[in-house]
C-alpha cells in the first residue's frame, strides 16, 4: 500500500517515471513479482526505511521507491505493482510492463514465492521475454523449508539462463547475496542469457520475419523478438504505449506492416488463426513453467498444504465463515477501544501539563491575549486533541489490521463476501479495497486499481467512503462510549458492538449503492473474477508493529496534524470574531440550524462537518469549540466532561446516533476527493462521490429522526 | 466410475479432473489460460465460499477462486460415479 510521503524526481527518460536520481551514475532497479510473495519485505530489506513514492505519468499509479548503497554505487529501487502476469492488461499489469519495457531499469529483480513456484514462474518467463537483465529471487525459502519443499536453485538458474538467488527476506537471509548479484548484473560482471521459449514452428517462422523488419525500424531500444510476439498477439495497448512514450507509430512503418501481413499469411496457410496464436503464446509459457517446476522442485510431503486447507475449511465455511469474520473485526475494534482509553488519558494530561506551561510562558512574556488565544486555545489545543484521541487507537488498530493482512486473511474476506458483491453487480475484490479504506479512504481508492473492469473499479471508488476511515473512528468510538455504552462493566463491549453495527451498516450501504449504480449510471454485468487464496503465513510481529507505525500511523497522524493546526486557527478566529454581537461560527450555525434540526442534529454539528472537510478528525474538536463560548477546547481529561457539555447543549441518544450515521455517510474528505479525481481522471466522478454519500446521510438521518419523533421515542 | 465431461462449476467438492477445453473467448479465455487452466491441467475443487459461489480450486500449486460464470466455461474430464 502506497501510503507514504509524496515526492517528485528528475532524470532523462526516468523523468517520465519520476524516478528520483541524484546523479547519472545511479543504477535503477525494478522490483517485480506476484502479490503475496514478500516483495515488499525484500524491498524493505534492501532499502531500510529509505523510501518514498513516485507517480506514473498519465496513469497516476503510485509506486514506492527507495535506495541503497552497495560497493560505492547508489541503487534506486522501484517497487512495481504486484501482478501475476503481464498479459491480461489490467492497469497494474500495464504499469509493470511499461516500466520494465520503457523505463529501462538496469536490472529487473523478480521476487517469487518458493512455496508456489510454478504460479510465479509464469511472470518470470514473461519478463525474460522483454529483457535479459533479470535476477530471479526465490523468496520465502523458510516457509518452503517448513513445508518440506526443496528447490534446486542452481538447476533453475541453468534452465532459465539467468541468476537465481534464494532468500528468506523476513529473516534478512540472502539479501547480501542478492545485492551482490544485482551489482554484478548491473556492472555486466554477470551477463544473463535467458533461455528462449520456443513456440511452434510456424509461429517461430512468423516471429523471424517480423524481427527482421523490427530490427531496422526500432533499432536496439526495444527487444524485437518480444515486440514481434506482441504484434502477432494483436495487443493494441503496447502499440499505444510505444506511440505515447517513444513517439513511434509501429504500424505506419511500411516494412513492418508488410512483414506482419506476410507472417499472418504463412500462419493462415497452416490453418493457424489469430485466436490460436494468442492462446499458444499464453499457454506455452504456462507449460514451460510446469516443466521447470517439475525439474527443480521436490515436494517431500505431498500434504504440505493440509494446514491451509483445514484452516480454509473453517474460515470460509458456510456456518462459520461470516460469523468468524465479523467476530475478528469485533475483536480488533474491542482491543482498539479498550486499549486506547488509557494511553489517551495519559497523553491528554501530558498535553494539558504542557499547556499550563505555555500559558505561564505567554503571561510572563506579556504576549497579547489574542495571540495567546490563537496559538494556545486554537492551534495547540486542536492539535493536542487530534494527537491524544487519534494516536492510541491508530497505534493499536493499524498493527492489528496489518497482522490480519500478513496472515493472508484478507483474500478470504473477499472470498466470503464475493457473492454479495456479485449480486450487486460489483467486483469481489471490492472487499479488499474496503479493508484498505478502514485505514484511509484515499488509500482505499488507490487500492481499487486491483479491479480490472473500469465499471466495477468506479463503483468501488465511489462507494469506498462508506467504510469509516481512521479519521472517523475516534468520532464513532467517542459517541458510542458516551451515549450508547452507558457505565456498566460491559461498557466497552457495548461500545464495540455499536461501532461494529455502524460498520455493518456501512457495508450494507456499500452493497445497496453498488447495486443502484449498476442499475443506473454504471449499468453492466459483473466482469470475470479470479482471486488467489495465497498460503497462510506466519507473521513477523516485530516488523509488523514497526512498519505499520512508521508507514501508516505516523503518516496518517502527520497529515491530520497538518490539517488540524490551520483548522484550529481558523475556527478560533471564527468563534472569536463577532458580527453584530454574534460570532461568525454562530452565524453559520444559525444558518444551518433548520437543516440540522430536520436531521436530528444542530447547526453547530453540521458546521463542524463542513469545516471538517479537510480532515474528518477535527469534526468533534470543532463541535466542542463551538459549544464553549470561549471558543477553545475544554480540558478533555474525562469523557464525563464531554458528555456534560454535549447534554447541556441539547444532545440526546438520537443526536449521537445521527452524528454516528452522518460520520459514516457524508462527503469524503478533501484528500480522498482529490485522489478520486486523480484516479478517475474526471471531476464528474469526484462530484458523484461527493453527492451520493451526502445524499444518503441526509436521507437516513432525516427518516430516522422523523420516525423517532413521530413514534415518541425521542 | 466413468470418465465424463462436465463444466468445472459442477465438479463436486473434493474431486479433481483435467481441463479438456475452454469455451471462453477473448480476455476471459486469456486470463484463465494465464491462471494456468490450460488443456490437460489437473484441477481440484477445494472449497465453496459461505454462499456456495465462488468456489476455490487447486490449480498448478496455487488456490484460485472462480465464480460460476467463469468456471462453467472450463470443461473438465473427470472420473465420476455413474448416476
Amino acid at each position: 500500500m502506497a501510503l507514504t510521503n509524496q515526492s517528485t524526481g528528475l532524470g532523462a527518460l526516468k523523468e517520465m517515471f519520476q524516478v528520483k536520481m541524484d546523479s547519472a551514475d545511479d543504477v535503477v532497479i525494478a522490483l517485480a513479482g506476484n502479490p503475496n510473495t514478500g516483495k515488499s519485505t525484500v524491498f524493505n530489506d534492501l532499502t531500510g526505511l529509505n523510501q518514498h513514492t513516485g507517480n506514473w505519468p498519465g496513469k497516476t499509479v503510485t509506486n514506492a521507491q527507495g535506495s541503497y548503497r552497495y560497493k560505492n554505487k547508489k541503487f534506486i529501487l522501484v517497487d512495481l505493482p504486484g501482478t501475476y502476469s503481464l498479459m491480461a492488461n489490467s492497469v497494474e499489469e500495464e504499469v509493470a510492463r511499461d516500466f520494465i519495457c520503457f523505463g529501462k531499469p538496469a536490472v529487473t529483480v523478480i521476487v517469487t514465492d518458493g512455496t508456489c513456484l510454478e504460479r510465479n514462474l509464469n511472470l518470470v518467463l514473461q519478463i525474460m521475454e522483454i529483457t535479459s537483465k533479470v535476477v530471479v529471487c526465490v523468496n520465502l525459502l523458510d516457509e518452503a523449508k517448513r513445508k518440506k519443499i526443496s528447490i534446486a536453485l542452481d538447476l533453475l538458474s541453468k534452465e532459465l539462463g539467468v541468476p537465481v538467488v534464494g532468500t528468506s527476506a523476513r529473516n534478512g537471509k540472502g539479501i547480501e547475496e542478492l545485492k551482490e548479484v544485482v551489482y554484478q548484473v548491473a556492472q555486466d560482471g554477470i551477463q544473463p542469457e535467458p533461455v528462449r521459449i520456443l513456440y511452434s514452428e510456424a509461429i517461430e517462422k512468423a516471429i523471424e520475419m517480423l524481427i527482421h523488419a523490427l530490427d531496422s525500424a526500432v533499432s536496439k531500444s526495444l527487444n524485437s523478438r518480444w515486440l514481434a510476439l506482441r504484434l502477432l498477439d494483436e495487443d493494441p495497448s503496447i502499440l499505444e504505449e510505444i506511440n505515447r512514450l517513444l513517439g513511434f507509430r509501429l504500424l505506419e512503418d511500411q516494412s513492418i506492416l508488410q512483414s506482419l501481413d506476410e507472417a499472418r499469411l504463412i500462419l493462415n496457410e497452416k490453418g493457424i488463426c489469430q485466436d490460436v496464436v494468442s492462446d499458444h503464446l499464453v499457454s506455452r509459457i504456462v507449460c514451460r513453467a510446469e516443466e521447470l517446476t517439475e525439474a527443480v522442485v521436490t515436494v517431500h510431503n505431498k500434504n504440505y498444504n493440509q494446514f491451509d486447507r483445514k484452516t480454509d475449511h473453517i474460515l470460509t465455511s458456510k456456518a462459520f465463515g461470516i460469523p468468524i469474520m465479523i467476530g475478528l473485526l469485533g475483536i480488533v475494534f474491542w482491543l482498539t477501544v479498550q486499549g486506547a482509553n488509557y494511553p489517551s488519558a495519559i497523553l491528554a494530561s501530558f498535553f494539558r501539563w504542557i499547556e499550563e506551561k505555555l500559558v505561564l510562558l505567554f503571561a510572563s512574556a506579556a504576549i497579547p491575549d489574542w495571540i495567546h488565544g490563537i496559538l494556545v486555545q486554537g492551534v495547540y489545543k486542536t492539535m493536542a486533541w487530534v494527537v491524544s484521541v487519534m494516536l492510541p487507537p491508530m497505534a493499536i488498530f493499524f498493527p492489528l489490521f496489518t497482522l490480519l493482512e500478513d496472515l493472508g486473511y484478507l483474500p478470504r474476506v473477499a472470498f466470503n463476501l464475493d457473492n454479495f458483491f456479485k449480486r450487486a453487480c460489483a467486483h469481489g475484490k471490492q472487499a479488499l479495497t474496503m479493508c484498505m479504506g478502514f485505514g484511509c479512504n484515499a488509500a482505499g481508492v488507490i487500492a481499487c486499481r486491483i479491479i480490472d473492469s473500469p465499471r466495477e473499479r468506479l463503483i468501488a471508488i465511489i462507494t469506498n467512503n462508506f467504510v469509516p476511515c481512521n479519521g472517523r473512528f475516534p468520532t464513532l468510538i467517542a459517541m458510542a462510549t458516551i451515549f450508547i455504552a452507558g457505565t456498566s462493566a460491559f461498557s466497552s463491549f457495548f461500545a464495540t458492538l455499536a461501532v461494529l453495527g455502524v460498520i455493518v451498516f456501512g457495508v450494507i450501504m456499500t452493497l445497496l449503492v453498488s447495486n443502484l449504480l449498476s442499475k443506473t449510471i454504471l449499468r453492466g454485468l459483473p466482469s470475470s473474477f479470479t482471486l488467489e487464496l495465497p498460503p497462510y503465513r506466519r507473521p513477523q510481529v516485530g516488523k509488523i508493529i514497526l512498519r505499520s507505525i512508521v508507514d501508516r500511523t505516523l503518516f496518517v497522524l502527520g497529515r491530520a496534524m497538518m490539517v488540524a493546526a490551520p483548522a484550529g486557527l481558523i475556527i478560533w478566529i471564527m468563534a472569536n470574531i463577532n458580527v453584530n454581537g454574534t460570532s461568525l461560527l454562530s452565524c453559520g450555525a444559525a444558518l444551518l440550524q433548520p437543516l440540522g434540526n430536520a436531521l436530528g442534529m444542530d447547526g453547530y454539528i453540521l458546521m463542524a462537518f463542513i469545516l471538517g472537510f479537510p480532515a474528518n478528525e477535527i469534526v468533534i474538536p470543532i463541535v466542542i469549540m463551538s459549544y464553549l463560548s470561549a471558543g477553545a477546547l475544554l480540558d478533555l481529561d474525562s469523557m464525563a466532561a464531554l458528555k456534560d457539555l454535549l447534554i447541556s447543549n441539547g444532545w440526546t441518544w438520537l443526536t449521537a446516533l445521527n452524528v454516528m450515521i452522518f460520520t459514516l455517510l457524508h462527503f469524503p474528505c478533501g484528500t480522498t476527493l482529490l485522489t478520486i479525481r486523480k484516479e478517475t481522471q474526471s471531476i464528474k466522478w469526484a462530484v458523484v462521490s461527493f453527492l451520493i454519500p451526502t445524499g444518503a446521510g441526509i436521507l437516513v438521518c432525516f427518516l430516522l429522526t422523523q420516525i423517532a419523533k413521530l413514534s415518541g421515542l425521542a | 466410475m466413468k470418465k465424463t465431461l462436465i463444466p468445472l462449476n459442477l465438479l463436486p467438492i473434493g474431486r479433481h479432473g483435467r481441463v479438456n477445453r475452454l469455451i471462453a473467448n477473448g480476455s476471459v479465455k486469456r486470463r484463465l489460460l494465464d491462471m494456468g487452466f490450460t488443456n490437460g491441467t489437473r484441477v481440484e475443487a477445494l472449497q465453496q465460499s459461505p454462499s456456495g459461489d465462488p468456489i476455490a480450486y487447486q490449480v498448478r500449486g496455487a488456490v484460485i477462486a472462480l465464480r460460476s460464470e467463469e468456471s462453467s466455461l472450463i470443461i473438465m474430464e473427470a472420473l465420476l460415479q455413474e448416476g
